[in-house]
């Protein structure tokens, strides 16, 4: 054996002569494509191209995983088209040799594989895979902006034609190995006890490739692109804006034009990402990924297992906080007065089990560790405690003198308020300092964002577990002090408010929401606030009011009293018919004032500034995490301080003011302001 | 240091006398009457449904049991060792060894008897046992020929010798086997069990009114027992549709003689008496208990409900099998120097309101107890105000795994609100069999 002068990547020859090719990249636990990762793989093609060996079966030592694609980080440092451009072309010159080598070559598919990894994959000759349910292929692309940038446009759709490659690479939705290998794209999807065989029996007894069906190929025919094509931008178009994401549409251009000649399509592809990802939506959705990244790493505390939490409150989130949990693999208890209650828990978790789960054993794994307990047993092992009863602090200061006689010393005490500062509930406390806020939103399982409310009794201890437990249940801790609404809330109440106020003033319902949908919301507010249910928006808002003086529309109090609150009772707003809004489509000859999406937007804005101002989240950045993973607020616009930077601060100030002139004081200036404009503020 | 003392005595003692066998904690499902199809739990559902609010209020972890016995008759094709799947569904782990046993009517009572020889014996100290049945998803079977003809088919090849084998299917291949009526049935005699109870009747002269009245009681027990809440053993039950099962549903608050005595004979028609308004209704259900011994209680700090303080079985003719409990109590009474006055309460599961009476009657015959248990006189009389106080099988249901220890958990609650001492739980087994044991509260 020679000694092995790769840094990630370790050669290995068996006595068929086979080359198995571990990558194990240095000083991190997940193998990504880094610039330094490519350009060994290339000197090892090299090697093999002037001397084949019998086979090339290439692997992952990693345990997250083969490879969860190309490096993100790298992706923000592009000078120029050009040199995006460069590294790209790289990348398909190394990928082309790997194609072209002289020998079979077989990559082993087992956890994550995802993007340039799966582009990797996809120009071996072939794969084998893990067929367990950890086994993720995707191409995620679209979701940073771009589109498969290694070849793998062309490959997916040689592979497994035109429907099922778009359909991977426009969602970027992940696939299981047995999906896989339904689709074409696997030689063998075995279990890991047979995994290695596969890759061998792959190289010295290679199988026939097989033919895509012939539809299939029509389908790819010059006639027929234009047709397809023009129905996968009307599906897309549902989705999101070709303005906001190009990535999309590109993708689909660049099959509809250059798909019959292989080579010019993998020369237009480089030219098409090396576009997208040096433009605005690529470099704000990297940032997005980034600010994940970051807000994950805030969970990071690798001596902290907790097993058992204890739920008290069945109702809609202390239920849905359950569901999530037992599904998230913890031990679960859950606690209510009522039986009824605790039986509709139940009956959602089936709900989302089954959704998420769909086999029957992996169903009742997770019910089973979902128990119901009137009795509130679960308390005496509980390692956290979530409080999630109703918003009363009497009642609560009343049920945390109760259960702390019969925690663990150790255990937390979580409580999912969304209104009351923690100051008023911890004095009835021994340990003032293990009451944290965990403040999950709606609905829970689709939901990332979980802040971490500390309150100044709160000992760090209690906020590193709250982060590190949140992190574990694959939701995003985001630490805020315990000031009224905390983040996300105090952000997103004037903005509804406003929109409230607009529909109070005749605006049509569906031009509030489009104005809104147009800079890149999710959701309109109208149709927001009826989903969330206008009672707790009001409730939430009131609360918010007393604290901060905003004023909250009698309109809001109106419906609320009419018993209107929205899509739980079919009519808020809007009507609703099968969980749906219906919005009556405006009159033709009204013309909307133009400046509509500034009213929503600044007041956004305006208390983000205050947020920062208040010291509500440690940096701009942890604001902008938060606004995003806890609004949906556009992603593509790398989140609300990052577009206060980007369209100018100036600028922005001089909107509100002249807004402020218009529509009087709730669109004051914050003073917060100061800091975008005084060149010595930091970060 | 002092541990180690204590270590040593305990090894010490385990070779010179039995340990002695405590019941520390119970609970069971509501008892579900079996609506002409599956019900909504499965046998492992039920068992899991009452275990893991068990589990969750013990002191110790569910990994600290040493073992986990389970009584089922007839677990479904999915649940093979049934006290398995319990385990590693309810936390108790991979490493904490599981069997199940099989005694017809005493399945659940068999497993504490087998959970408390292995305390006995030293060779355990914390033994999650109990039983359960979920009779409403019993099997329905192919019968022989059905099976002969699926085997030619798999074996046929060519068309045309599947043409030959699908020509040979008649009607009479579908005939189901309904697993349940047969497991009813003797295997030996090829009595039904209510034949066996007509039996009975017959032999000992009891009236159906006598019978009906014994019925409408069980049932008016155990509606004042669900007012005053006294069956606290039971633990609510969720399904996945959003429902909740609080309390025995077999329970008929408007039973009455006269309206019982309108339902004609199940077995022996026209002229039996057995009715399905006097037998045990035909229901699914789970009870678990945690059985320790001395050095658990101690270690855990464990609140004991009881002492096991005796078990016996016994076999008889199996067309008499009502009679089982007669048999088992008497030569266990009578080892421990008691006659029937010394016992506070009794539970002598109800299979059959006839076959109960029965049981009185024969300890009360002189005649019976010489020839059949060798005593010089007649045993002696239960005071029926001490008997099955709660209701019984008739009202609540029999599932027939878990019966055995059903009553034994409830006969503990018995002596418990009584501030009584001494207890009976006993059944008859169906293949004509007894089991009884003896339970003793711990004053204080």
């Amino acid at each position: 054996m020679s000694e092995n002068n790769y840094k990630h990547w370790k050669p290995e020859e068996d006595q068929d002569g086979i080359v198995w090719l571990h990558l194990d990249q240095a000083d991190t636990s997940t193998n990504v494509l880094s610039y330094e990762v490519l350009g060994e793989f290339e000197q090892l093609l090299e090697v093999y191209t002037n001397q084949p060996p019998r086979g090339l079966i290439i692997l992952s030592d990693k345990s997250s995983g083969f490879i969860a694609g190309a490096d993100v980080k790298e992706f923000g440092h592009f000078e120029s088209e050009d040199e995006a451009k460069q590294t790209i072309e790289r990348g398909h010159r190394i990928m082309n040799q790997l194609e072209n080598l002289r020998c079979p070559t077989v990559a082993v598919l087992k956890g994550f594989t995802l993007g340039g990894g799966l582009e990797l994959a996809l120009a071996c000759k072939y794969r084998v895979a893990d067929r367990d349910y950890s086994t993720k292929l995707g191409l995620p692309e679209v979701k940073l902006g771009i589109h498969p940038g290694f070849g793998g446009t062309v490959r997916l759709i040689e592979r497994v034609g035109i429907l099922k490659a778009m359909d991977m690479m426009l969602t970027g939705r992940n696939i299981s190995a047995s999906a896989a290998k339904r689709m074409g794209l696997l030689a063998y999807s075995v279990p890991e006890r047979h995994l290695l065989e596969a890759a061998r029996n792959t190289v010295l007894k290679p199988p026939k490739p097989k033919p895509l069906p012939w539809w299939l190929k029509l389908l790819n025919n010059k006639q027929l692109r234009p047709l397809l094509a023009k129905m996968f931008v009307k599906q897309v178009s549902k989705r999101v804006s070709r303005n906001h994401y190009p990535a999309p549409f590109a993708l689909i251009e660049l099959w509809c034009r250059h798909y019959g000649n292989r080579e010019r399509m993998l020369r237009e592809e480089a030219t098409s990402v090396a576009r997208l990802i040096t433009g605005h939506t690529a470099q704000n959705l990297v940032r997005v990924f980034l600010l994940q990244e970051q807000l994950k790493s805030l969970g990071r505390m690798n001596d902290y297992a907790p097993k058992h939490v204890h739920v008290i409150g069945g109702g809609v989130m202390g239920g849905d906080i359950a569901i999530w949990c037992a599904l998230q693999g913890f031990n679960v208890t859950i606690q209510d007065q009522k039986h009824e209650t605790l039986a509709k828990v139940l009956k959602r978790a089936y709900k989302l089990y089954k959704r998420r789960l769909k086999r029957p054993l992996r169903i009742t794994e997770a019910l089973d560790r979902l128990t119901p307990d009137m009795a509130g047993n679960g308390l005496v092992k509980a390692d956290i405690v979530v409080e999630a009863i109703f918003e009363d602090a009497t009642v609560k200061r009343e049920l945390y003198k109760t259960i702390e006689p019969k925690l663990k010393a150790d255990a937390i005490i979580a409580t999912n308020t969304s209104s009351i500062p923690l100051e008023e509930l911890c004095d009835v406390l021994e340990d003032q300092g293990r009451l944290v806020g965990l403040h999950f939103f709606n609905p829970v399982a689709k939901m990332p964002l979980v802040e971490i409310v500390c309150g100044k009794a709160t000992s760090d201890d209690a906020r590193n577990r709250a982060s590190a437990f949140t992190k574990k249940i694959s939701r995003l801790p985001l630490p805020v002090i315990s000031s009224p609404g905390f983040l996300v809330n105090r952000v997103l109440m004037p903005y509804l408010m406003e929109a409230v106020e607009l529909a109070r003033e005749g605006v049509p319902l569906k031009i509030i929401d489009d104005e809104a949908t147009a800079f890149g919301m999710p959701m309109g507010p109208i149709e927001l606030a009826d989903t969330v249910g206008l009672d707790i928006c009001l409730k939430v808002a009131e609360n918010l009011g007393q604290h901060m003086g905003m004023d909250v529309p009698e309109l809001l109090k109106q419906k609320v009293e009419q018993k209107l609150l929205g899509k739980k009772t079919g009519q808020g707003f809007y009507r609703f018919e099968k969980g749906k809004a219906v919005k009556p489509a405006p009159d033709k000859h009204y013309t909307p004032h133009a400046d509509i999406q500034d009213r929503l937007i600044m007041r956004m804005l305006n208390e983000i500034t205050a947020c920062l101002r208040d010291g509500v989240v440690e940096s701009e950045d942890l604001a902008d995490a938060g606004v995003i993973f806890g609004t949906g607020f556009a992603p593509f616009r790398g989140g609300p301080v990052h577009y206060i930077h980007e369209r100018g601060a100036e600028q922005l100030i001089k909107l509100q003011e002249k807004l402020a002139s218009r529509y009087g004081d709730r669109f004051k200036l914050d003073e917060g302001w100061n800091r975008f404009i005084s060149p010595d503020q930091d970060n | 240091m002092a541990e180690t003392k204590s270590k040593k005595k305990t090894t010490r003692r385990t070779t010179t006398r039995k340990q002695p066998v405590y019941i520390v904690d119970g609970a069971r499902t509501p008892q579900l009457k079996a609506q002409n199809k599956p019900g909504p739990f499965n046998a492992a559902a039920l068992a899991v449904s009452c275990t893991r609010p068990l589990l969750a209020r013990q002191p110790f972890e569910p990994d600290e049991l040493d073992e986990v016995i389970v009584g089922c008759v007839m677990p479904g094709p999915d649940e093979a060792n049934i006290a398995r799947i319990l385990g590693l569904r309810t936390g108790v782990g991979i490493h904490v060894p599981a069997f199940t046993v099989q005694r017809n009517c005493a399945s659940g009572m068999q497993a504490l008897d087998s959970a408390a020889k292995d305390i006995r014996l030293g060779q355990a100290d914390l033994v999650l046992a109990g039983g359960v049945e979920a009779m409403s998803h019993a099997p329905v079977l192919f019968n022989e020929t059905m099976v002969t003809w699926l085997g030619a088919w798999m074996g046929a090849k060519t068309f045309g010798q599947r043409m030959k084998v699908l020509g040979q299917l008649r009607p009479g291949h579908f005939k189901p086997i309904i697993a349940l009526l047969r497991g009813l049935t003797d295997p030996v005699v090829g009595l039904s069990m209510g034949q066996t109870a007509e039996n009975l009747a017959y032999r000992f002269n009891i009236s159906r009114t006598e019978m009906d009245a014994f019925a409408v009681r069980s049932h008016q027990r155990l509606g004042e027992a669900q007012e005053a809440g006294y069956l606290e053993e039971i633990e609510a039950m969720y399904d996945t549709r959003g429902n909740v099962y609080l309390h025995d549903d077999g329970l008929r608050k408007d039973s009455s003689i006269e309206k019982l005595a309108k339902l004609r004979p199940v077995f022996d028609k026209p002229f039996g008496k057995v009715t399905a308004g006097n037998s045990a209704q035909i229901t699914d259900g789970a009870a678990m208990l945690i059985l320790a011994s001395e050095k658990a209680v101690e270690k855990h700090d464990l609140k004991v409900m009881g002492v096991m303080k005796d078990s016996n079985w016994a076999g008889l003719e199996p067309a008499q099998m009502g009679l089982g409990p007669v048999h088992a109590t008497t030569p266990m009474l009578k080892r421990n120097r008691l006659g029937l006055d010394d016992i506070d309460y009794w539970e002598i599961n109800e299979a059959f309101a006839g076959q109960v009476l029965a049981c009185l009657k024969a300890w009360e015959d002189p005649d019976y107890c010489k020839q059949e248990l060798k005593l010089r006189s007649a045993f002696g009389s239960i005071d029926q105000q001490r008997l099955n106080v709660d209701g019984g099988g008739v009202s609540l249901g029999h599932p027939v795994g878990a019966s055995g220890a059903r009553i034994v958990l409830h006969l503990l609650h018995v002596l418990e609100r009584n501030k009584a001492k001494r207890g009976v739980a006993t059944l008859c087994i169906g293949g004509g069999q007894g089991g009884a044991v003896l339970v003793e509260r711990m004053e204080g």
